[in-house]
């Protein structure tokens, strides 16, 4: 399955969440698809989306907030699936987008491909709703019970090491911040 | 053990009266009472973090959300969360107020703090993060307000130093 099938899957979904992407294919993806206030592309420090989103889900109870994560940048803080556990905010949902490879930087093989099962790490981690799935219609399903389920979940997706000619966009990075931070700061005075 | 319970307080309540509501931490011999504080007050959401370079993250997202936090944790706590100020907290303007205990500076018995006490300062100074050490407790919770207000005015990370003459009381 292809990431962007699985984005454009769940993309009518995602207006009414508090969104935070990584870098590289998915925030390019998801921009194509059509950018919005409540996303938030986090252009690098990787490992950091999931942390990123655990801030905000205790911050906006009220909304789901949902991390579109990748293998490459889940591997460099393997730590966060215990942190998550431990405080198991009940409107996160941690998808990763495996594609077994970083593909923004040449394709290089991720520990994945020789087998390393994240949605297993999660479960041992404590997160016990992670389930890994191959193709599309499973993915949405899941992501719908999930949006429905009131718990902490994560999906991992096991997608093709294909994405976008580039990477770079016309929306600035900080222009995206301050738009995304004044659309959840509204949500909180709901 | 003798840190400091009263200066403790001091450091914690002024976090507190500056508008802190999430506190992300890993425990450290100096931090052990804020910590502890921090844990006990239903006010305050305490993130016990595996690594700090994942208290920027949630700091991030507090942010973003417009609630303040602070970052508790040991010089190399600081330097293991290097990549994530710089690439996520600076790339981004966002506030980070840390507390960073300074081990392995004068009076410093363990070995293994000893380099990281030796360049902490000059990291902070090469990142251009505004920073102060705290030693008086008479004027420790003025300059965290100020720590605090600089980061929130500039949208950068700011740190205080916690040091032994504070933290430690046979010091």
């Amino acid at each position: 399955m292809k990431r962007i099938e699985c984005l454009r899957a769940i993309y009518g979904r995602l207006e009414s969440c508090v969104v935070v992407t990584i870098m590289g294919a998915v925030a390019a993806e998801l921009q194509s698809l059509g950018h919005r206030p409540n996303f938030f592309y986090l252009q690098h420090a990787m490992g950091l989306a999931s942390s990123t989103g655990l801030g905000l889900a205790l911050c906006v109870p009220k909304k789901k907030v949902v991390v579109l994560d990748g293998d490459g940048s889940l591997l460099m803080n393997l730590g966060t699936l215990s942190t998550l556990a431990r405080y198991r905010p009940a409107n996160l949902i941690e998808v990763v987008f495996d594609n077994e490879s970083l593909l923004s930087v040449g394709g290089f093989p991720t520990a994945t491909s020789t087998g390393t099962d994240l949605a297993g790490i999660a479960r041992a981690s404590g997160v016990s709703r992670a389930w890994q799935m191959n193709d599309v219609e499973t993915f949405r399903k899941t992501f719908d019970d999930c949006m429905k389920a009131n718990e902490l979940s994560m999906i991992v997706a096991k997608v093709e090491a294909t994405g976008p000619a580039k990477f770079v966009t016309d929306l600035g990075l900080l222009e995206n911040r301050f738009e995304f931070s004044r659309c959840v700061r509204s949500y909180r005075g709901e | 053990m003798p840190v400091s319970v009263a200066n403790s307080k001091i450091v914690y309540d002024a976090l507190k009266a500056s508008g802190v509501r999430v506190m992300s931490a890993l425990p450290e011999t100096w931090l052990v009472h804020l910590i502890r504080m921090a844990e006990e007050d239903p006010e305050m959401r305490l993130i016990r973090l595996a690594k700090e370079e994942e208290g920027v993250g949630i700091s991030a997202g507090a942010h973003m959300a417009g609630v303040k936090s602070a970052m508790l944790m040991q010089n190399h706590g600081f330097l293991a969360a290097i990549n994530g100020i710089v690439s996520f907290a600076q790339l981004y303007k966002i506030p980070l107020l840390m507390l960073i205990s300074h081990r392995g500076s004068f009076g410093e018995r363990d070995p293994w703090q000893t380099e990281g006490g030796r360049v902490t300062e000059s990291v902070l100074r090469a990142l251009h993060i505004p920073y102060e050490k705290l030693k008086q407790p008479e004027s420790a919770a003025r300059r965290i307000a100020w720590a605090q207000h600089l980061a929130e005015s500039s949208l950068h990370p700011t740190a205080l130093l916690l040091m032994r003459e504070l933290m430690w009381e046979d010091a």
